[in-house]
């Protein structure tokens, strides 16, 4: 099969392929290897190099996967290889088990060819506060690809994977997928297990696909969905076919347009792009409706308490005793976020802060669920601006908080939403973000299918070197 | 704007186990002072949020329980358990002494 761009395959157009036998998972993934060879000392994106290993296990002809090559954010357990959290403190740690959407991917025939960098513990937006130095950004390599899942989006963009796993807490799948230009799916909280991710702030933490298209993130995510009993919060739902109503039509689904997602804090001409990609979709059939959302500087605020308080806690099992090294090990920003979590749960602060964010987080509950009795989606901006330069988060303690504003309120209500791409700015991907009520997955899905569909956007490729 | 001592900056990296130089008390003070003043502007919403609950965790779910049986496919072996430690003695975790 010479001349093909195996690679650059989406896992719709690969199975359609073995489907014709005109190639195999083998030579998608030495063509990947390969590819990964010559771009990864530059784009920097695996923690780990154990891809070399991968073709001898890729005979999976009756699974869904059928042995396609993916990659998995380093703070995924995975028994075979390291698992770093692309923290010095972990350098050396060898889980004992798989995460359970490790095992799901494997046991429907996925082939994991690497580990992927990541901002050190999720802890960033950025990728840049990884101890083992930041990705790059494919479509600019001055720019950071943003994060946490900042190695895995970068993956996807440079066809280094057919897709990737990653993990939001808060904007750590669809921001840096918007960076990058991809597709990331953050699932509702408890679609998809926790179980063997490594905790950063469990009440939010949800792992979800990174794609080239929307068709992809909803295949995938019928694989890693689903009760995990191996974790308490995971939720037990009837299993669904996410790809079965992608097509069906969106003609009046109500799209609110929350006023405050455009503020002048936001990028000017991503609010253009976003804007023009609205227009869109009302062409094609939705209703936009402008709509009042809660200030997002409070969800900052709110999720700035929460997640430092939840750190700090899941944090305290790194004592140098049953693994990794000891807590001199954690870098500067796990540090501060360790000591304001401490603070803020802490007798005599616990209620001016834990408590009163707790309270912020049922009205930003509240907030949502009574915009939704009027529209059924909540589109904007992922991000306020398309990827910032290398050396963007240099003495800025609250980095990702603002970078991350306007899918902060999502994550910590517990929503799920997508990143699609929607356009360029001076050549930078811009993402188009979708929010829906819990368990709006197939919504979410079909909406940002049908957009993707309508445009090429997801069919541009960062140009890079080989 | 509340600004952290160098006290109380030494009393929670007390609590939370870590070891912070003297010299980098004060850069550390002051960025958690700054985190400090961003969050406080959380009071503006006192009045909204005076009868409301707190949301700790938002799955819906409540009281999971599960059968007190073991699951033989999540037993660690001894070895298994031990594996990332790098200070044992037959077999067993060494830990600082605690008394």
């Amino acid at each position: 099969m010479k001349n093909m761009d195996l690679p650059g395959l989406t896992i719709k157009d690969a199975l359609e392929g073995f489907a014709e036998k005109k190639f195999s998972s083998r030579e998608i993934i030495e063509s990947i290897v390969l590819r990964i060879k010559k771009l990864n000392p530059e784009l920097k994106v695996f923690l780990s190099d154990f891809y070399v290993d991968a073709i001898n296990y890729s005979k999976k002809e009756n699974t869904l996967l059928k042995g396609l090559p993916l990659v998995v954010k380093d703070n995924i357990l995975t028994r075979k290889f390291k698992t770093t959290a692309a923290s010095k403190l972990l350098s050396d740690f060898q889980p004992v088990y798989n995460a359970t959407v490790v095992n799901k991917v494997l046991d429907n025939g996925g082939t994991i060819i690497g580990k992927t960098n990541m901002d050190a513990w999720a802890h960033g937006s950025s990728t840049e506060t990884s101890d083992f130095g930041s990705t790059l950004n494919p479509w600019d390599t001055s720019r950071l690809p943003g994060g946490s899942s900042g190695g895995s989006a970068a993956a996807v963009a440079a066809d280094l994977c057919i897709f990737a796993l990653g993990t939001e807490t808060a904007g750590s799948i669809r921001q840096p997928a918007s960076w990058c230009g991809v597709v990331g799916l953050k699932p509702s909280y408890g679609l998809v297990s926790r179980y063997g991710i490594i905790a950063m702030a469990s009440s939010t933490d949800s792992p979800g696909p990174i794609t080239k298209t929307v068709w992809d993130a909803a295949f995938i995510l019928n694989i890693i969905s689903g009760n995990d009993p191996y974790d308490a919060t995971s939720i037990n739902v009837s299993k669904k076919d996410y790809t079965k109503e992608l097509d069906h039509s969106i003609s009046g689904v109500r799209i609110g347009v929350p006023k405050e997602y455009f503020s002048d804090k936001i990028d000017s001409q991503v609010k253009q792009t976003v804007m023009s990609s609205l227009k869109n979709l009302e062409k094609m059939g939705a209703q936009l409706k402008e709509i009042s959302l809660l200030d997002p500087e409070y969800a900052i605020a709110t999720y700035t308490i929460i997640q430092r308080s939840e750190v700090s806690s899941n944090l305290a099992r790194y004592d140098g005793v049953r693994f990794g090294h000891d807590r001199s090990f954690f870098g500067e920003e796990a540090r501060r976020r360790i000591m304001l979590g401490t603070y803020t749960l802490s007798s005599g602060y616990y209620d001016a802060f834990y408590r009163k964010a707790e309270k912020v987080r049922t009205l930003i509950i509240n907030d949502f669920q009574k915009a939704f009795e009027n529209v059924d989606l909540i589109a904007g901006p992922v991000s306020p601006t398309t990827a910032l330069p290398v050396g963007a988060t240099d003495g800025q303690s609250m980095f990702g908080e603002i970078a991350d504003m306007l899918v902060e309120p999502s994550s910590i209500a517990g929503l799920p939403g997508i990143s699609v791409p929607c356009g360029f700015v001076n050549n930078l991907p811009v993402g188009l973000g979708l929010i829906g009520a819990r368990l709006s997955e197939e919504l979410i899905l079909r909406v940002a299918h049908q957009y993707e569909q309508s445009t090429d956007w997801h069919k541009r490729k960062p140009k890079l070197t080989l | 704007m509340t600004v952290l001592s160098q006290e109380e900056v030494k009393h929670v990296a007390k609590l939370a186990k870590l070891n912070i130089k003297d010299e980098d008390l004060e850069k550390i003070g002051s960025q958690l002072s700054e985190t400090i003043a961003f969050v406080n502007e959380l009071s503006d919403l006192d009045n909204e949020t005076s009868k409301l609950g707190e949301t700790h965790q938002v799955s819906g779910l409540n009281n999971v329980f599960r059968e007190d049986t073991v699951v033989e496919s999540r037993v660690l072996t001894q070895e298994e358990a031990l594996r990332n430690n790098k200070n044992t003695y037959r077999g067993y975790f060494v830990v600082d002494k605690i008394f």
